[in-house]
């Protein structure tokens, strides 16, 4: 098939970017979406002009990399897969796509499609782990968890920190991404320690670094790759209204 | 140069024995010193990250570096099926003997006998720290915690959290380790890639990195470096490693005087999904632990056409558990390779390409899964329908991330037909070598987890990647460390000034400015795949003297031409993925030689190494233990210019056999 790009195109977080139009012909169904951009950018070499930089690692939907707003939504138009794991049967001959970078104030473009991501990192330096030291644990199984709860810890467990739910967001808020962290510790019973500061943190540096208001719209439910349910931002709700009525922290 | 002795370091004593009295009379550094020295952990994958924050808890300062954006992206990430412990949980006759002993087995005798006893030893300890942090591995109704079954074991010693325990393992690591750069005794650089040993003195002491975004070489000090880095499989070109994966920092080391060892123990894991197309940028694993449940088989008749669906059950050749009745489906990954290769070499082989074989869960989604639940419900007498409909449910809750994968890339619903799969190249045992405090041959240079060679000889067993990499960075390294750091306490800081900074963020400069002059017509990206078509035909799943000695001058004239005729656009200074891309497969070049050198060296067939010269009437792996039973350790000399140095492998508590999975 022959896929038309409209790919948005920047320098660097310095300069201003726009959408330039490219033609992939040849594009079998098998490919996935990467794959087609690697066959662009090798014929790009080819004719001498610069490849177009975009992030990816693993190619299997579990690194969190790949970060593609394609037609006007992240990782495309699949529920539940990311853009590494999106094939090209999906589309049909001659259609034309439109690739962006996740759009946030939060997550300045670096180049192309490639954004800066770190406000996550320091978001789970925030309080996003249990306070536990290498060598202190107790046999596993002294703790023990039933299942609902431990199959509803790992749902959670399971986002992959890509950042769509952001991108997803008109406010750009973080709050699917941060509630997948706290629920998951929430629910388990080492995370209760330090239930409360953990979700106090977690909120304020998610705000300090320029991510909006979360609306309860539910578009990050909607695009979340690993299917990360709203629920896990009732809770939030819930663990940091309580921890703001009980805390004893100033 | 005087030349190399290898010295492992095992402690003496007894093996049950030795990792408790080296723990009590290692030397120790009291807290006021740990706070004045500086450690360098490159690579955040498990063995880095738990590494990391395990030290930085204990009052060192650390530094880590990883060119993805984020430390959690590291690929250990996509392990999936789960991580060994000797826990026996299952009360199935598992203890820290047995691990040890299949270890080594599986490994088939050539691995260092001491190093994995301390392996078994640890690996309990593991599930409990996870735990603590917060790692949801799967659990019964009781609360306790669930185990399966692996390849090459007879018990069932396997955590997993369903197919996706790498991530859960990694994000537990990842949270310790951001907490302590919350903290500010972690300082961390992502989208960072090391370039270059620094050495003083004879001594590591710090690295030199390039800033991914803006281009900029940086020089970082450090007492110790530690190397954990991953393994080279993406040497092949399509592997299951992730794009970024690389031997580039391990390489470097190897070129500053850390000795390479075994660089041909390379593991083709059987359980792939199929190349599709020229296209193809990477392969995608379906987890061993599919193989509790899956059955593999392909059809009795050469050629036959008829879908998997309508070949009726005596029509189908369960090779595996034909061949192997005692382990069936769950044999080691490199003896499940060659079968699969076998049949389709034979023209058994099924799917467009004919280089498959189907893994088939009905009959265990019907009978095991499907009866069960029925019983449990009392459902007497149930259809067929009811059986697919309940054993689904439970399938899905065991591997439904692994069927949606299967079914994303092919576009074929696994619950409704078999699975197809080929072997791919998967995990390197081979790597840096390191004696048993885990130190290279360059003094405080380290290397853990998959790039060090350590433990898993000639072919690794399933789920125990994440256990040699968790054991090396939260167990082994806090301790060992101190044994050399200790003598260094009043080592002050070196200033990033020093000349031996200054040269080597020079020749650093100058390689990178001559990638990106050379100004031919090739891509890196070309470059690679050619050498990974050259590695795969000649020096993959199976190997002979011809091949071998062919595809070393064809690697050189490769490097020649490479060096001639790259293309590297995009500027220095700034974000430039070709440039990095280039540095990677100029090192890949490199390695690949050696790798055919060390395979041509080995006259023997073991593990995942099968030379086709040396095997038995029915195929199986011919090992010569009297010629070959060493560690092959490679020194660099200059271009294309390797010494070989033997470690001895003693075994004074395995006894030596045949591998038998029969």
């Amino acid at each position: 098939m022959t896929i038309n790009l409209k790919v948005w195109k920047q320098k660097n977080a310095k300069t201003s970017g726009n959408l330039e139009t490219y033609k992939v012909d040849q594009v079998s169904p098998d490919m996935s979406f990467l794959e087609m951009f690697d066959v662009l950018n090798e014929k790009l070499v080819q004719e001498n002009k610069e490849p177009i930089a975009f992030d990816h690692d693993c190619r299997e939907g579990i690194c969190g990399m790949c970060s593609m707003y394609i037609n006007g939504q992240p990782h495309g138009p699949l529920e539940g897969v990311t853009t590494c794991q999106l094939h090209m049967r999906t589309f049909k001959d001659g259609d034309t796509i439109v690739v962006e970078p996740w759009r946030s104030a939060a997550f300045p473009v670096i180049k192309d499609l490639v954004v800066d991501r770190t406000a996550f990192d320091r978001i789970i330096a925030s309080g996003g782990f249990v306070s536990v030291n290498t060598g202190n644990a107790q046999d596993a199984n002294n703790l023990a968890i039933g299942k609902d709860k431990a199959d509803m810890a790992f749902a959670a467990a399971a986002c992959i920190g890509c950042g769509a739910c952001v991108a997803a967001c008109k406010n750009a808020s973080a709050m699917l991404f941060v509630s997948a962290k706290v629920s998951q510790l929430a629910l388990l019973p080492q995370g209760q320690p330090e239930r409360e500061s953990r979700a106090l943190n977690m909120v304020a540096q998610m705000d300090a670094e320029g991510f909006g208001a979360c609306t309860n719209t539910g578009a990050c439910a909607a695009e979340c790759p690993k299917e990360i349910s709203l629920d896990n931002i009732a809770r939030l709700n819930r663990e940091f209204l309580g921890a703001s009525i009980s805390s004893q922290e100033a | 140069m005087a030349t190399i002795k290898l010295d492992a370091k095992v402690p003496e004593g007894p093996i049950g024995e030795k990792w408790t009295k080296y723990k009590s009379s290692v030397p120790l550094v009291n807290p006021a010193n740990k706070r004045s020295l500086e450690i360098i952990v490159v690579g955040t994958g498990l063995a880095g990250a738990s590494a990391a924050a395990s030290l930085a808890e204990m009052g060192y300062k650390v530094k880590t570096f990883c060119f993805q954006d984020s430390p959690r992206r590291a690929h250990s990430i996509a392990a999936q099926g789960g991580i060994n412990a000797a826990k026996n949980y299952q009360n199935d006759g598992d203890s820290t003997y047995r691990l040890f002993y299949d270890t080594i087995k599986g490994g088939d005798y050539r691995a260092r006998e001491g190093n994995v006893h301390r392996l078994a030893e640890v690996s309990a300890s593991i599930i409990d720290q996870c735990v603590a942090q917060g790692v949801p591995f799967a659990r019964d109704y009781g609360g306790m915690l669930r185990n399966r079954s692996f390849g090459g074991t007879q018990v069932q010693r396997t955590f997993y959290a369903a197919g996706q325990t790498g991530q859960q393992l990694l994000l537990g690591a990842y949270s310790a380790l951001e907490r302590q750069i919350g903290k500010g005794s972690v300082i961390n650089y992502s989208r960072h890639e090391m370039l270059d040993v620094v050495k003083i003195d004879g001594k590591a002491r710090g690295i030199i990195a390039r800033n991914l975004i803006t281009g900029e070489l940086e020089r970082h000090f450090g007492h110790a470096v530690l190397l954990c880095t991953g393994g080279y499989g993406n040497v092949f070109y399509l592997s299951t490693n992730a794009m970024g994966s690389n031997v580039t920092a391990a390489w470097k080391a190897h070129k500053q005087g850390a000795l390479f060892a075994n660089p041909c123990f390379t593991q083709i894991h059987p359980t792939c999904i199929p190349v599709s197309g020229d296209h193809q940028s990477k392969l995608t694993l379906m987890s061993e632990s599919l193989r509790n449940d899956g059955r593999i088989w392909v059809p009795k008749q050469k050629d036959d056409k008829r879908a998997a669906n309508d070949i009726p059950e005596e029509e189908r050749d369960y090779y595996l558990e034909r061949r192997y009745p005692a382990f069936g489906n769950l044999v080691p990954r490199d003896i499940a390779s060659r079968a699969a290769k076998e049949r389709c070499d034979a023209g058994y082989g099924v799917g467009v390409t004919k280089m498959a074989v189907y893994l088939d869960f009905k009959s265990n989604l019907i009978n095991k899964y499907g009866r069960a639940e029925a019983t449990k419900l009392g459902i007497e007498n149930p259809d067929l329908d009811t059986l697919i409909r309940l054993g689904k449910e439970v399938v899905k809750e065991e591997y439904g991330n692994l069927f949606d994968m299967y079914k994303q890339i092919t576009g074929e619903d696994p619950y409704e037909v078999p699975m197809m799969i080929y072997p791919a190249v998967h995990y390197t045992m081979g790597g840096v070598w390191v004696d048993y405090n885990l130190m290279t041959t360059v003094p405080g240079l380290y290397c853990l987890g998959e790039a060090n060679f350590s433990d898993h000889g000639a072919n690794r067993l399933g789920a125990s990647a994440l256990m040699q990499g968790l054991s090396d960075g939260y167990f082994v390294i806090p301790y060992t460390i101190g044994s050399y750091l200790s003598a260094e306490i009043k080592t002050k800081s070196i200033s990033t000034d020093h000349e031996a900074f200054v040269e080597a963020e020079k020749a650093t400069r100058e390689r990178i400015e001559k990638l990106i002059n050379i100004k031919g017509k090739q891509s890196p990206e070309s470059f690679h795949k050619r050498l990974g078509k050259i590695m795969w035909e000649k020096c993959g799943m199976a190997r002979n003297e011809k091949g071998l000695t062919e595809a070393i001058a064809e690697i050189q004239a490769l490097k020649k031409e490479f060096w001639s005729d790259l293309r590297v656009l995009g500027e220095i200074d700034g974000f430039n993925p070709e440039l990095d891309k280039a540095g990677r497969v100029a090192d890949f070049i490199e390695l690949g030689e050696l790798m055919c050198i060390d395979a041509l060296n080995r006259n023997e067939s073991c593990g995942g190494h099968f030379r086709e010269e040396y095997q038995e009437d029915g195929g199986e792996a011919m090992r010569d233990d009297e010629n070959f039973m060493y560690v092959a350790a490679w020194e660099h000399k200059g271009e294309s210019q390797w010494e070989l140095h033997k470690e001895e492998l003693k075994y004074e508590n395995i006894k030596i056999a045949q591998r038998n999975y029969k």
